[in-house]
């Protein structure tokens, strides 16, 4: 996929605004570790997969809808919600997408098309093919695709094939995205599947699959770009499982004390954004310089996003039981 | 009014709401045999048979359902709902609070219980309560065509996700069902079928009928029974089982679940913190017992609680008070 990357002016202003995004991604998640030290709520972060959520929103347009999991921020991000409101959410302040009820483990943002958010791991796939199947029976705008995002530890879920079939069979036009960050928690996917690939899962329910390499941001937007507009032309479902590497802990903090350290140095020398990063500077796209100046942009951003979030007042307790029901 | 058996009563609701609403669908297994004159009427879009899969059955009917549709789901017997838990209790019950209000989810789901068809305990479990207990949801068990039509209806249109059970020993059971399109129970109100002034029979469903057949025994000893049929579990009408007891003093509450943590439970505690200035009597509960239904018919049946029954905790509750009263003329002043 090296080859085919694209040097243009356009292609460049992708690749760049891409690198921007995953900068700002990283720095919010390790912002909030950082205020996590602190006495604010853990998270699970999605540090060295910010190349499958940039390369697949970058695919997305607005009629689409994204259904994502605990692993969030990325997807939410990519997809341009704000980092002041989503660190007001992980704070449980009023000024969060969700007015703090859900805190950092299911936000959703309908104004940004990030529907349905479930930390159970595999609940986004039972979800999925409803949301798919209202786009089909007329509901959303024409052409609309949705994507699920879940990882190789919701992939064990039994949920997974009945998702897939249903997709299938009622042709849906359902984007399957496994992040396979390897790991379940903190259990390495090594030790509990059968099969080394995902994919090949996929395969047995007779839909397109690919598996990418997901720490190449320019590769997973042509990857779901395909994907997105064969959809788009047919209306059934594709598959791609993208192989990457989740860097920090399952839930800050975490001394990874469980982690294979051999296996962490090789993914960490292929993290997504230092490839990128080389890359655009072999290219003579950027210079060192030129990233500091992103880094410093981005700091300032998550400055602002921080002072807000915790300007924000608490929730109002008179409103707990506000809508349970509509 | 038309004669209807239960079974034709929920057709005939699911078939006017489809009439009046293009965005209602049925789905379930085998929906399109079992409903075929939904097929016939509104096409394979929206009558959909599905695979053997609760849990992606009921998860597709809640991503619809907070995408514009209003699903009705089949998911046929009750225990299977223990496959959909999680797309009911984690996503369909709590995704709009946690959401903080984003999303609404509109649909129903219909699953038989009840002891009648000797099918054991993994067709046949009254577990109601375990989604009473589960927040956002709502949960409608009627003993009557009409309530039946009446209340599926109200569900349809009702904007949160509304479960309903249906008491197999009722299925076949006839009565007389409004045809007004717009025949509408609303959620959360009980019903009195029969009025009384020495004791409250509270149940729902199938033990309805137990608590009317009792109060028409009662009556022949001389003493007045009010049954109330709940209708709604949750919403639950507590002032209409409140009234009933601030009249009566004594309450007698019915059903065919087990008793632990149940509806009886729930109804006991609510006369005693809300009506115990009233109560002339320790409340007391007939219930199934803590365990799996049996197929045998002779044990199925011995599971649920009958109409002798009732009488005789009715009398005994009486005979008590007057024991009480003698005995405390007895004591010296």
């Amino acid at each position: 996929m090296t080859n085919s990357t694209d040097f243009t002016p356009d292609g460049r202003r992708t690749l760049l605004r891409g690198l921007d995004t995953m900068m700002l991604i990283r720095a919010y998640e390790e912002r909030l570790a950082l205020m996590q030290q602190s006495g604010a709520p853990g998270t699970c972060t999605s540090v060295g997969q910010e190349a499958c959520a940039v390369g697949v929103v970058d695919a997305l347009d607005s009629r689409d809808r994204i259904i994502t999991n605990h692993r969030s921020a990325a997807h939410l991000i990519a997809r341009g919600a704000d980092p002041g409101r989503l660190m007001a959410e992980v704070l449980g302040r009023v000024d969060g997408y969700c007015g703090g009820r859900s805190g950092s483990l299911h936000i959703s943002a309908r104004e940004l098309g990030v529907v349905l958010t479930s930390t159970i791991v595999g609940g986004g796939l039972s979800l999925a093919p409803g949301v798919a199947l209202a786009q089909r029976m007329g509901q959303g705008e024409e052409g609309g695709v949705v994507v699920v995002f879940f990882g190789d530890g919701a992939a064990c879920e039994g949920i997974l094939h009945e998702s897939l079939n249903l997709a299938v069979k009622w042709q849906l036009p359902l984007l399957f995205v496994c992040e396979n960050n390897q790991w379940q928690a903190y259990v390495h996917r090594l030790e509990t599947m059968a099969d080394d690939a995902i994919y090949r899962w996929a395969c047995g329910h007779g839909l397109d699959t690919q598996r990418i390499d997901g720490n190449d941001v320019d590769a997973v937007r042509k990857a779901a770009s395909q994907a997105v507009a064969a959809i788009r032309g047919d209306g059934q479902p594709r598959f791609l499982e993208l192989v990457t590497y989740r860097q920090r802990g399952h839930l800050e903090p975490d001394d990874l004390a469980y982690v294979d350290h051999t296996e962490r140095e090789h993914w960490l020398k292929r993290d997504p954004i230092k490839l990128m990063g080389q890359r655009l500077k072999t290219e003579g796209v950027l210079q060192d310089r030129d990233l500091r100046a992103i880094q410093e942009q981005v700091r300032g951003r998550l400055d602002t996003a921080q002072t807000f979030a915790e300007a924000s007042a608490w929730p109002d307790p008179q409103q707990l039981t506000q809508n349970v029901y509509a | 009014m038309s004669t209807l058996t239960v079974e034709q009563a929920i057709n005939q609701a699911l078939h006017e709401e489809m009439q009046r609403d293009a965005n209602v669908l049925v789905m379930g297994e085998g929906v399109a045999k079992s409903r075929a004159a939904l097929l016939q009427s509104f096409g394979a879009q929206r009558v959909r048979n599905t695979p053997l899969a609760e849990a992606v059955i009921s998860g597709t009917a809640v991503g619809a359902a907070a995408s514009g549709l209003r699903p009705v789901v089949d998911l046929l017997f009750a225990p299977f709902l223990t496959y959909a838990m999680d797309a009911l209790v984690n996503s369909a019950g709590k995704l709009r609070y946690l959401s903080g209000g984003q999303h609404e989810f509109p649909l129903v789901t219909l699953s038989m219980t009840g002891a009648g068809w000797c099918v054991g305990a993994q067709h046949n479990h009254n577990l109601e309560a375990m989604f009473v207990h589960a927040p956002g949801l709502k949960v409608v068990m009627p003993s009557t065509p009409a309530d039946f039509k009446g209340l599926i209806k109200t569900a349809i249109r009702d904007s949160n996700p509304v479960l309903v059970f249906t008491d197999l020993g009722l299925l076949y059971t006839s009565g007389e069902v409004p045809e007004d399109v717009e025949f509408l129970v609303p959620l959360g109100k009980a019903a009195v079928p029969r009025a009384g002034t020495d004791v409250t029979l509270v149940s729902y469903a199938k033990t309805v009928n137990v608590c009317l057949e009792a109060a028409k025994q009662l009556e022949l000893h001389g003493i007045s029974a009010e049954v109330i049929d709940l209708r709604s579990l949750k919403p639950l009408d507590e002032e209409a089982v409140l009234r009933s007891v601030r009249k009566t003093g004594r309450l007698v509450i019915v059903q065919e679940a087990s008793g632990l943590c149940g509806l009886a439970a729930e109804i006991a505690a609510l006369a005693v913190t809300r009506g115990f200035e009233a109560l002339r009597a320790p409340v007391v509960r007939l219930t199934g017992p803590d365990a799996p239904a049996a197929a045998s018919w002779m044990l199925e049946q011995a599971a649920v609680p009958t109409a002798p029954a009732v009488v005789h905790a009715v009398q005994q509750m009486l005979a008590d008070a007057v024991s009480a009263i003698s005995s405390q003329a007895l004591e010296p002043a």
